[in-house]
């Protein structure tokens, strides 16, 4: 299928990307590429088949619920220079 | 005699005889690293050598930078972990370090994220081929294979979502095992694709493959898709035996495509199989030609969802911005390299408004479809057998700019975790130009043991293991 780089900026933005223009425009041709290889897929009939989406028999997994130790605030700030207290910063959404 | 040269299994003997002290081990391999790595850059964040002691480890193993150690570097060689010290372990290092193994100070190189087949999407830098320095060492755990091959490391882990394990071993000329998905823990595995990611071993021989097989496997409570059987001794599969073991090769993997002496090579190790007292006999695997477009819609769509965490609030890269909303996209458009932004972009493509039925629920359909493929096939043979990877390693560079000729590279491989299935690739040969090639074998879920039987057959009546780069 075609994909143009207006479609590209779009899906970025979803996806919270920042692209430069030759960027987007090199992506354009390579995801074009590769979509349009994608595409053999569509002569497979798969109307009577069901999607696996995990391999495994497994549905849902419980256990008991029991505190356990977690990690400290302090290991959880850890790795940011960007903390105040025992939060998290960023820059400002409500003026 | 090198004791960076030897195995696991030989070093243990000889640490329990008391012929030599574990911290020479680690001594050795220092010395290894600061001798050749300038050349084969395994490792990335070299610096961390210095700041270890020499006897900080006993038996050490080299770890790939995206299994979270403890205060330890993980940062999946990408900018937007910049810094990142995990507070934590992953489960399969609390497991070694339980069993007396030490863990390497240095993580080993990887294609960003495990994203590619060559380790050439590396923040850090590709790594270079032992074998030959001007070629890649296959990916994305090219790092911890090369560290194998060149006696950087005695033992490693890598990750297998695709074929990064067994393609680079085979590149490499070493053995790299996938283990059924479920075999082992992912908590602690910085996650790519949820539904297909494996750690597993990379190892210099199939003895040393079944111990950390044997330390690594287990149920986990903290990670859900780990599967609650026995895990069995796989060292008494070693047996050298391969007799009476049904061996099937897939038609479809024998096409246009596949260079001509890998296809010797192959076919001469199964002849040797066939000569071991193994039984070969052709089998169908009819829908091997939709598992790369399959697995490319799949991988995706999880690790856009999967990679959604990376916006620069809690750890890595932070990009500076005006507001939230730029900063997370200036963030990861600027920590990301080309090969992750390219894979995040396809995969929201793939799941968003509009083609979510046409792209993802479709492959999720051709995914039932070439499981049900190898379910029909393992009711006949006891393993399959193919090459691991249609051509020898290849120049650094050669398929940089063609992303689709390089997704191609993993096509025997990618079937194997669509499936769910085990996979070892061990080495079968040499081209005249002396690149290693690799042999995979292929067994139902859970029966890592007949891979490990016939793997080991192999290998005892062979000496391609044996063979070392010259660096």
């Amino acid at each position: 299928m075609p994909l143009d780089r207006k479609t590209v900026e779009y899906v970025a933005n979803l996806a919270r990307i920042e692209l430069k223009p030759e960027e987007s425009f090199k992506l354009a041709g390579q995801l074009e590429d590769i979509l349009s290889f994608i595409d053999r897929l569509s002569k497979l009939d798969t109307d009577k088949v069901k999607p696996t989406n995990h391999i495994l028999p497994i549905h849902n997994v419980l256990r008991e619920d029991q505190p356990e130790p977690s990690l400290t605030i302090e290991q959880v700030l850890a790795n940011t220079a960007h903390k105040k207290g025992s939060f998290f910063t960023v820059p400002k959404i409500i003026e | 005699m090198e004791l960076n040269t030897l195995t696991a299994s030989e070093l243990l003997k000889k640490i329990k005889s008391k012929e030599i002290a574990a911290a020479s081990i680690t001594k050795a391999l220092k010395e290894r690293v600061s001798k050749v790595d300038c050349r084969v850059h395994a490792y990335v964040r070299a610096e961390g050598l210095t700041e270890c002691a020499d006897d900080c480890n006993t038996l050490p193993i080299a770890l790939k930078d995206n299994i979270c150690t403890q205060g330890l570097n993980t940062q999946c060689c990408s900018r937007i972990l910049e810094g990142f010290r995990p507070p934590y372990n992953a489960t399969v290092v609390a497991k070694l370090k339980k069993e007396g193994v030490g863990i390497f100070p240095l993580k080993t190189n990887m294609d960003e994220f495990a994203f590619g087949s060559s380790t050439e999407n590396s923040f850090f830098g590709p790594t270079h081929n032992p074998w030959d320095l001007e070629c890649v060492p296959g990916g994305s755990s090219g790092g911890s294979a090369a560290a194998v091959s060149a006696d950087e490391a005695i033992w490693a882990l890598g990750s297998d979502t695709g074929g990064s394990i067994r393609q680079p071993a085979s590149f490499c000329g070493v053995v790299g095992l996938k283990p059924t998905y479920g075999r082992v823990s992912r908590f602690g595995l910085i996650a790519f694709a949820s539904s297909l990611d494996q750690i597993g071993p990379i190892t210099k021989d199939v003895s040393d493959c079944a111990l950390l097989l044997n330390i690594i496997s287990g149920y986990d409570p903290k990670d859900s898709t780990s599967v609650n059987i026995e895990v069995p001794d796989y060292t008494k599969s070693l047996t050298a035996d391969a007799r009476g073991i049904k061996v099937g090769t897939p038609k479809e993997y024998f096409v246009e495509g596949m260079d001509q002496e890998v296809k010797d090579i192959i076919a001469e190790a199964i002849n040797k199989l066939n000569a071991l007292g193994a039984v070969s006999r052709e089998i169908s695997l009819p829908h091997t030609e939709y598992a790369v477009p399959v697995y490319y819609i799949i991988a995706t769509a999880e690790a856009s969802s999967n990679l959604a965490r990376f916006d620069g609030v809690q750890y890595g890269f932070r990009a500076q911005a005006g507001d939230l909303l730029e900063m997370y996209k200036l963030t990861r458009g600027q920590g990301f390299g080309q090969e992750a932004k390219r894979r995040i972009i396809l995969g929201t493509f793939a799941l968003s408004h509009g083609y979510f039925d046409a792209y993802y629920l479709r492959a999720q359909k051709a995914r039932t479809l070439i499981k049900d493929d190898f379910d029909r096939a393992f009711n006949e043979v006891d393993v399959i057998v193919t090459p691991t990877s249609p051509t020898p390693a290849f120049k650094i560079g050669e398929r940089a700019d063609n992303p689709l000729k390089m997704y191609l590279s993993d096509i025997y491989t990618i079937s194997v975790n669509l499936a769910g299935i085990p996979a070892i690739s061990i080495p079968c040969g040499f081209t005249k130009k002396g690149l290693p090639v690799g042999l995979q074998i292929l067994a139902k879920p859970f029966n890592e043991e007949m891979i490990l039987r016939l793997a080991h057959a192999y290998e005892q009546s062979t000496p391609w293991h044996k063979m070392k780069p010259k660096l």
